[in-house]
């Protein structure tokens, strides 16, 4: 086991060069695109861009930049984002706290909700409950986020918001949970369900059809020639075999929403986190700032799949000495 | 003589399907009697399966229908409530399946899931499940089971997963045991090992098995009395020795000349009953036999022939031709090569 967690870390480490070096290559060496130009506001003087250039380092190879930025990132820990002049690290680790606060709550209720409901339309199978479960789950995979959100925007914090049923509602924005644990709470309950809706529907029918699937093994019609109930047929044997897929699934989207792939949600939210920070920086093609969250969210995702592999060994076996 | 331990009555078990309704099991009544092995034996597709499942009340298809019924010990299975039947499976009436490699399930190891079954009918101290699971594995002749307890399946060769298996439905004591093609997915070998491992549990242990197979060489052996089916019916069910060396039907002959056999004169080709089972949602009328059956005659066509003793001695078959006539083309059929040299 030791062994496999420190050939995940190297390999963590492999794909994060690998990474840093292809963002970067897309971003300062793709022609057309001019940092300093950006930054240097309407109709520069050709004087302007080229102190800006030697301020910012641009006038050198692109090899000595990329090492240069590499330092700024992980060894100074001082880059300065183009467009606010600001020190990017301490901003991206403001913002880790928002997204994880709101990723691991919507992670909960997704889990939660999508095996209850995967789990009842497969008991239902056969009655009114599975198809309409499913229509349900189809419906919340196909409501764009962004709609939604603005959706339950509009309602809990204009129309509705004197009704007794919002008028807890916290104005858009985030409390970080050291501060207030009520008004943490209050305010990402909205975006919780928002980020939640598409996975629930996703996973509920992924599980399903996983269940109905495990269902004809042949180790399952022994669990049940052992007299076993019903319940426990299901719970220790069909579920148990099924969640594998589950797991691999749920930790790829876990990284990617981590790694700021919530972006969409941030911005509608108003949450000040690493998707929204990155919208920004998009926006104002603010390099540094694009630069680090993509390591970020590439760091996260790439441990996230080492932690699907760790699970994957958990419950399955058969993994173990492979 | 005593009350049967099972005894299925008239059973009909039917699929509706796309095409109509399968009638997969037609008709069959059998008993099975306190420690006694009864053997069924047809090829694939001749309800041999349908009809362990029916009594196990195995069979999850929603479309599935049952008809007569199946006695227990007296009781009638067919009308017991969910968690009656529960007591009755894996205690009482257990079961070991074909396919070893994917019947144990591949995420527990093999001791949890015999613990398993032993806590759900017992209640059990802490450890005894454990200490008796070692027992098991043991008695299945597992080597070293106090280790092995802990492995999972998958470290397990196929036919030391079948023993497992036995060992999971012996782990209750059941007075029945049903065996469906316990030894198809192995090796020769091994095969006679687990058949003979079957012998001696089931004088161990003093449970009547049921064994299926489509194989007559596996129950040649192990079988107090032998039911051969085909198409959903019984076509011939008598103890062995009336099977091997008296038996009535065309379908028995055929099954008896494809044996490979080391104990005749000259070794031949072996002979295949041609062609295929009718299909089970329009039946042909007259006998289900008759379209591969190189003895048909008219009678065959219209009538279909009854189940009932024409010998005498309680060897039922289900055969128009009359006794006298059988020998002859009997013994072309099961040794064509004594027939050629006589």
């Amino acid at each position: 086991m030791a062994t496999f967690i420190i050939r995940r870390l190297l390999w963590l480490v492999v794909v994060l060069f690998a990474i840093s070096i292809l963002v970067f290559l897309i971003f300062f060496a793709t022609p057309g695109v001019d940092p300093a130009r950006q930054m240097a506001g309407r109709n520069p003087t050709a004087a302007t861009i080229k102190n800006i250039k030697h301020e910012f380092g641009l006038d050198r190879p692109l090899p000595v930049r990329y090492g240069l930025m590499m330092k700024h990132i992980f060894i100074s820990r001082d880059l300065i984002s183009y467009g606010s002049h600001t020190k990017v690290i301490p901003e991206i680790l403001a913002a880790a706290p928002v997204t994880f606060s709101l990723i691991l709550g919507a992670a909960v209720i997704w889990i939660v909700f999508s095996i209850l409901i995967g789990v009842a339309a497969t008991v239902f199978r056969g009655t009114f409950i599975d198809p309409l479960l499913m229509i349900l789950a189809l419906i919340g995979i196909s409501l764009p986020v962004f709609w939604l959100g603005e959706m339950v925007n509009l309602v809990t914090q204009s129309r509705a918001h004197g009704f007794f049923l919002f008028s807890w509602v916290p104005p858009l924005g985030y409390t970080p949970l050291t501060q207030d644990p009520v008004k943490w709470f209050e305010g990402l309950i909205f975006p919780w369900l928002t980020l939640s809706v598409l996975y629930i529907g996703f996973y509920a029918r992924v599980l399903r059809a996983n269940l109905i699937e495990t269902e004809s093994e042949d180790y399952v019609r022994t669990a049940r020639a052992k007299g076993l109930s019903e319940r426990r047929v299901l719970m220790r044997h069909t579920l148990r075999t099924s969640l594998i897929t589950f797991v691999s699934l749920f930790g790829l989207d876990f990284g990617v929403l981590v790694g700021g792939g919530a972006l969409l949600v941030e911005v509608v939210f108003g949450l000040p986190g690493i998707g929204y920070l990155t919208y920004n920086a998009l926006t104002s093609l603010d390099l540094p700032i694009i630069m680090t969250t993509v390591i970020y969210g590439a760091f996260f995702i790439t441990l996230a799949s080492a932690m699907v592999d760790l699970v994957y060994a958990w419950l399955d076996p058969r993994v173990r000495t492979a | 003589m005593a009350e049967p331990l099972l005894e299925v009555r008239d059973l009909k078990v039917s699929f509706r399907t796309e095409d109509g309704i399968v009638r997969a099991v037609d008709g069959i009544s059998f008993t099975v009697n306190e420690g006694e092995v009864l053997g069924i034996v047809g090829e694939s597709g001749s309800g041999k399966s349908v009809t362990v499942m029916s009594v196990m009340r195995l069979i999850t298809d929603p479309n599935v229908m049952y008809q007569g019924e199946i006695l227990y010990k007296g009781r009638n299975l067919m009308g017991l409530s969910k968690d009656a039947m529960r007591e009755v499976r894996g205690e009482e009436i257990a079961m070991i399946f074909q396919d070893p490699m994917t019947s144990l399930n591949p995420v527990y190891t093999v001791g949890w899931q015999i613990e398993e079954q032993l806590n759900e009918h017992n209640s059990l101290k802490k450890g005894q499940a454990h200490r008796r699971a070692i027992e098991l594995l043991g008695q299945v002749g597992i080597p070293k089971p106090e280790q092995r307890i802990d492995d999972y399946p998958h470290q397990f060769s196929g036919g030391m997963r079948q023993r497992v298996m036995i060992a999971l439905a012996l782990s209750c004591n059941p007075d029945l045991l049903i065996a469906d093609e316990p030894t198809t997915a192995l090796d020769v070998t091994i095969q006679a090992q687990i058949l003979e491992l079957i012998k001696d549990l089931k004088r161990d242990f003093g449970s009547a098995v049921v064994l299926i197979t489509h194989d007559l060489g596996v129950v040649a052996d192990i079988a107090d009395r032998i039911i051969v089916m085909y198409a959903g019916r019984i076509v011939e069910e008598g103890d062995k020795d009336q099977i091997f060396y008296d038996p009535q039907h065309p379908y028995t002959w055929g099954l008896l000349g494809s044996i490979a056999r080391l104990d005749r004169p000259r070794p031949r080709r072996l002979t295949a009953i041609a062609g295929q089972p009718p299909s089970m949602i329009n039946r042909p009328a007259g006998c289900s036999f008759r379209p591969r059956c190189p003895q048909a005659f008219d009678r065959c066509k219209v009538e279909d022939p009854l189940l009932t003793d024409k010998v005498g001695s309680g060897h039922l078959d289900a055969c128009h031709l009359a006794v006298e006539d059988k020998h002859a083309r009997r013994d072309a059929t099961i040794h064509p090569e004594l027939a050629e040299s006589a």
